[in-house]
């Protein structure tokens, strides 16, 4: 059977599964579609949680990144993985014995304020909305480049089944659909992974097989290292760029995943404060499965490529070559006209003489990095359906994660905005329908917006991720740690860092800032670091200079701390 | 409990945060950046040890610390009667 065909069926086949997910997880009171009324078990909320966090980008671009970036690319497996640890150790059990319903519901009842609580729901608006845009431009590119449909209706078909799950279920549907996705998603990547893994290095195990010999009987890295020198390239497994930036970058994904409101919403749904800590290792662990996956398909991907194309015949290649061709992922154009692939370093100065004693006029293929996922089954010679699996996949990463986002969103709105502020006598009837209301709303805008995308969404990574690091990471960890943090400091701190995470990232992406101009050398993508230091720095002077939080707030940390009582 | 017993719990529970944040920093900022280079003179079978660390080593030390803190948050919380 074609590609295409197998793609309707098993994308079909996971949509039908979501929904009967949502028909059976329907919510009933603001309590299931806020938290599933707190009775989700930790392994099922540790796949959940896995399946909200790793997006469209974790599951399609990631390899294809750390392939270019070889070394540097640790910085999103390290800071994309850390961040659990800060969530299990610092966060998690202490806001699940808070017990309320959102981010913004802690930060408003700790520090005693409905400014702080505002400024944490345009944070977690401003986040969740940006993230939640890509997700959706997502599930239209994957519709329209394997099902042949328009990129506008592959959002449409893609918003409507979370617009039904995320409606009727909220939290509760929204749990059980991502434990579905989660499962589709690790298969889809493994299944490939594997292949690629015994075929290049004979090995079953793709984290073992990344140390392995290929059949000269070179270790693959060391291989990936000279073949990437001779053309040009940097060395794959050493540094080759300032330490300083690789730093910062690392620790504000870290900080930044540590204060996704999305993420931590989800330990407001397990039963007790032993299972949200728990649940945080189960999370991890879900989650390593793919993220030590990534660097070895990465380093596969890298090395069979050139193998397979540099220097052959452009007539020669295999099938699966023109195939990608007609996508536009995989380009090649014979600059010099001696009908041969090459492709080489051809921004390397140091380079050039060489390339132009041998006749070549510049780098001749042209690749997108997301060909590295996509295109790893028909590479290793898999069946058809292999291939259909990894679109499935790629789309389960992109809904789970967009509805745990639009979930962040419609309770910032019901809750905090009209239980917590305008409408407090709202009864839980009415909030349960506000809540479903601002959900619909939110799938459609985002919806909207992933057609239509908006200049700032490109930059998403930098946006969502610093801003959670300056504003909400430090913001909790003080109100867990600092008995003596009022009211003052943090949200003096939440304004300092925010404000200035993003001045920076603005400046440096649209306001015409060169690199050059980097503070230390910090990229805008490492600066949520910075801002949290600012922050903190900020909150603690302030806090120092003004009244003692009152005692109520001070018992309510004493209770906070301790698991019973 | 009284609020002896609160400090003590809270000091040890601080203490076990201190331990396994200082490995958390060391396996993934140190041995991952800091010292990379140098421990990638150091070979693992095809590995560079510094290059393992940061693409793998340091996810699995990220995956036992938790573990490791859930065991002795658990036997912390029952030794004070406060487990949920």
């Amino acid at each position: 059977m074609e590609v295409q065909t197998w793609t309707f069926i098993i994308v079909g086949i996971t949509f039908a599964i979501y929904v009967g997910i949502a028909i059976l997880s329907r919510a009933s009171s603001t309590s299931e579609f806020y938290v599933a009324g707190k009775g989700v078990h930790p392994i099922t909320n540790g796949m959940a949680t896995a399946a909200d966090w790793m997006s469209a980008a974790s599951f399609l671009s990631m390899a294809g990144l750390i392939s270019f970036m070889g070394y540097q690319g640790a910085q999103y497996l390290m800071g994309w993985t850390g961040g659990y640890v800060l969530l299990a150790l610092l966060l998690a059990p202490y806001l699940r014995k808070f017990g309320k319903y959102t981010v913004p519901d802690f930060i408003g009842e700790r520090y005693y304020s409905q400014t702080a609580r505002l400024v944490a729901v345009i944070c977690a608006l401003f986040i969740s909305f940006t993230y939640v845009v890509g997700q959706m431009k997502g599930v239209g590119v994957a519709f329209s480049a394997f099902l042949g449909i328009e990129l506008k209706w592959g959002v449409i078909i893609g918003s409507s089944i979370v617009f039904f799950y995320a409606v009727l279920g909220g939290m509760k549907g929204i749990t059980y659909t991502q434990v579905a996705q989660y499962c589709v998603l690790i298969f889809a990547y493994l299944v490939p992974a594997i292949y690629i893994s015994v075929l290049m290095v004979d090995n079953p195990i793709p984290q073992i097989g990344l140390g392995g010999t290929l059949e000269d009987g070179t270790y693959l890295l060391d291989k990936l290292d000279k073949v990437l020198t001779d053309l040009g390239f940097a060395e794959y497994t050493t540094s080759h760029r300032g330490k300083m930036d690789l730093f910062f970058v690392t620790a504000a994904l870290m900080l930044g995943t540590a204060g996704l409101p999305h993420v931590i919403v989800r330990f407001f749904t397990v039963p007790k404060v032993s299972d949200a800590r728990r649940s945080a290792g189960w999370a991890l662990l879900f989650i390593a499965i793919l993220y030590t996956t990534a660097p070895a398909i990465g380093a596969f991907a890298r090395t069979n490529l050139i193998q397979t194309v540099n220097d052959k015949e452009y007539t020669s290649l295999p099938t699966w070559f023109g195939e990608w061709e007609q996508t536009g992922l995989l380009a090649f154009e014979d600059m010099n006209g001696d009908g041969i692939v090459q492709y080489y370093n051809d921004q390397n100065p140091t380079f050039a003489p060489i390339a132009e004693q041998r006749g070549w006029k510049g780098s001749e293929l042209k690749v997108d990095r997301d060909i590295m996922v996509l295109a790893n089954p028909s590479i290793a010679n898999l069946p058809n359906w292999v291939v259909a699996l990894v679109v499935a996949g790629g789309l389960a990463a992109a809904l789970s994660t967009a509805a745990g986002l639009l979930l962040v969103i419609s309770t910032s709105i019901s809750h905090d905005l009209l239980k917590k502020w305008l409408r407090p006598q709202i009864s839980d009837k009415g909030e349960l329908k506000a809540a479903r209301i601002a959900i619909a709303v939110a799938v459609v805008i985002s919806g909207y917006a992933g057609i239509n995308p908006p200049g700032f969404v490109a930059q998403v990574v930098a946006f969502a991720f610093g801003l959670a690091a300056a504003s909400f990471f430090p913001a909790i960890l003080m109100g867990i740690f600092s008995k003596r943090m009022n009211m003052q400091g943090a949200v003096s701190g939440m304004i300092v860092g925010l404000v200035f995470t993003a001045s920076y990232i603005f400046y440096f992406k649209y306001g015409g800032g060169t690199p050059d101009q980097y503070w230390f050398g910090i990229s805008p993508e490492g600066v949520g670091t910075l801002g949290m230091i600012f922050n903190f720095v900020v909150a603690l002077i302030v806090s120092a200079v003004t009244p003692a939080p009152p005692t109520e707030i001070q018992t309510l940390v004493e209770k906070i701390r301790i698991p019973r009582g | 409990m009284n609020d002896d017993q609160r400090k003590k719990y809270w000091h040890t529970n601080l203490k076990y945060l201190g331990f396994l944040l200082v490995i958390w920093f060391m396996c993934s900022y140190g041995a991952g950046i800091i010292w990379a280079d140098q421990l990638n003179e150091i070979r693992w079978g095809g590995f560079k040890l510094g290059f393992w660390f940061a693409q793998q080593g340091s996810i699995y030390v990220f995956v036992l610390l938790i573990y490791v803190y859930v065991r002795l948050m658990n036997h912390l919380d029952k030794k004070f009667d406060v487990h949920d």
